[in-house]
């Protein structure tokens, strides 16, 4: 018995220290040196939370983290709404079923940054050459070159590329619903619409869940979509918070205030996954 | 079975929405056959004539041969060894999740998930160039080791459903502990294997960000960087820069079209655990 102690040790210790090396000790490296006003280089002093109230301070933090929420929340409703009616088609009687589910899961395998650039093209000269060759006006200009609209061609591309990954979950929910439900649902007399609300919702419903919470999480992380779109423009319009502390820190050696900025930002994150944990799964119970 | 009708509403919706996802693919495709005078006219059309020209030149221009390889080497010793390691490490937290140590790994691994990228980045980039790992082998630790925080997850859920019975069974032969796990639970774990080497292939093959802020040296970058790096010097010529595209998302599509099955049911299986 002691051997098989020492066995699972030798495992999991090294692995542990690993970790710690690589991922928990830059983490709290971070946070150090976010208390000071090191450049990346030379010497440094303590400064308190002085980097913490310029980040408050901060109009292009501001932006940036005006712009993520807005992207976020808007992207994770459309990929939500989007994959859960996908979803429910895919998973109904349907011909050249094996194929749509393969076509429909196609972009999660694909790399974000170079569809990007692929979209990048669609929104700069395919889309303006439909709206010469109609007459559509607001087709004509490339919106990615306009600061009001350029973050939606981002949540344009997100959501083509997201949809994919949530479908799929949803698909694996709505599998698990027995047929014979609906059946006895229409017997009763209900139609589309109560049966979607009264039994396929409450029962994905943990789906819901984890698609909302993933999904948010990851969108406010966005990189690679702002890189290959706009690259944080027109002006800084589209900067996001990961694209910012990119930024700030290796090319405008600003490591400690952006080590700052990325403190608040792991604050965000958590906080807003955790209300929505709460909020959707107190939902769920009432179901 | 058969108690509904085909419903060719659906359908056609479908395969209308399904047009959206093959839209830019197709224009990726005749793009790269085209030159650049087609590109005047219409653009939804074919190419006049298919040629190579442009992958010719785009393979010179972008090292192609050598992204691939750098981004087929990080892959293949990242699946391998993530799969191994991975499973390894699950097993011994699993079989022991009743002691404090384990469980506290357990969550700390857990937990990690929820970090951020860019709030490690920048120490970790700092430390990984002072200890030389700034390359290709490297970046492979890295994947390996972030890779715990998720596998773990799946992993144990997996484990802890397998009966211990088998393995005292196998101890009673007279099995090492080690023994016990690569003749005994490894094999049981295929299904899981399978899974984490699908979504960590995909992860490593497709990752940007951790490339772009590791690698110093140029001859390293994988397939995105090298794309990245393309993109921002020769952006004016399209035809190039979309054989470019096509040429590096045709290894993952033709993988996908051979193996999207098992790639579909994969990804499904690790995100439902």
């Amino acid at each position: 018995m002691k051997k098989k102690n020492s066995v699972f040790l030798i495992i999991t210790i090294p692995a542990f220290l690993l970790f710690f090396i690589f991922h928990s000790f830059p983490a709290l490296q971070g946070i150090f040196y976010s208390f000071t006003d090191w450049k990346g280089y030379g010497d440094w002093n303590f400064v308190g939370l002085k980097n913490y109230l310029n980040v408050f301070k901060d109009e292009r933090a501001g932006d940036a983290y005006l712009f993520t929420f807005k992207f976020a929340i808007v992207a994770t409703i459309l990929v939500n709404i989007i994959s859960l009616l996908v979803a429910i088609g895919l998973n109904s009687k349907i011909k050249f079923h094996k194929t749509l589910r393969a076509i429909y899961f196609l972009p999660y395998i694909l790399s974000i940054l170079i569809v990007g650039f692929i979209f990048n093209f669609i929104f700069a000269h395919f889309l303006p050459q439909i709206g010469d060759a109609f007459g559509w006006e607001f087709l004509t200009r490339n919106i990615l070159g306009n600061p009001d609209l350029a973050w939606i061609g981002i949540v344009i591309v997100a959501v083509w590329q997201a949809v994919s990954f949530n479908t799929i979950l949803y698909l694996a929910g709505l599998v698990t619903i027995s047929e014979d439900l609906y059946e006895a649902a229409s017997i009763d007399g209900a139609g589309v619409w109560t049966k979607f609300w009264k039994i396929t919702f409450p029962l994905i419903a943990p789906f819901f869940t984890i698609n909302m919470v993933l999904s948010l999480k990851n969108f406010l992380m966005v990189f690679d979509q702002i890189v290959a779109l706009t690259g944080g423009g027109p002006g800084k319009s589209t900067e996001s918070i990961s694209l910012l502390i990119y930024r700030g820190g290796f090319e405008g050696g600003e490591f400690a205030y952006q080590s700052a900025n990325a403190v608040i930002y792991f604050i965000v994150i958590i906080v807003f996954s955790v209300i929505q944990l709460k909020f959707l799964n107190k939902r769920e119970v009432e179901n | 079975m058969n108690r509904k009708k085909t419903s060719w509403l659906v359908t056609s919706l479908l395969i209308l929405g399904s047009l959206l996802i093959l839209f830019p693919l197709y224009l990726t495709i005749t793009i790269a056959f085209k030159t650049p005078p087609e590109m005047g006219g219409n653009l939804l059309a074919l190419p006049i004539s298919w040629s190579f020209d442009n992958f010719a030149q785009a393979i010179e221009m972008t090292n192609f041969f050598n992204a691939f390889k750098n981004s087929a080497f990080v892959t293949i010793f990242v699946v391998i060894f993530t799969v191994l390691t991975n499973s390894l490490v699950s097993y011994a937290i699993a079989r022991n999740l009743h002691k404090k140590f384990y469980k506290f790994l357990y969550f700390y691994f857990l937990s990690a998930m929820f970090i951020p990228f860019p709030i490690i980045m920048l120490p970790l980039v700092k430390q990984t160039s002072a200890w030389g790992m700034d390359n290709l082998v490297g970046l492979i630790i890295l994947y390996i080791v972030f890779n715990l925080s998720f596998n773990v997850f799946i992993y144990i859920g997996y484990i802890r459903a397998i009966p211990v019975e088998l393995e005292e069974a196998a101890i009673m032969d007279g099995a090492t502990t080690w023994g016990v796990f690569w003749k005994v639970i490894f094999p049981l774990l295929a299904p899981m294997n399978a899974t984490v080497a699908i979504i960590t292939s995909l992860g490593a093959w497709n990752d940007f960000m951790l490339p772009l802020v590791l690698l110093s040296d140029r001859e390293m970058a994988t397939l995105p960087l090298v794309q990245y790096i393309f993109q921002g010097q020769f952006s004016t010529d399209y035809n190039l820069a979309f054989a470019s595209y096509l040429m590096a998302l045709a290894p993952m599509i033709i993988v996908y079209i051979f193996a999207q099955k098992w790639i579909i049911s994969g990804v499904m299986k690790g995100s439902i655990k």
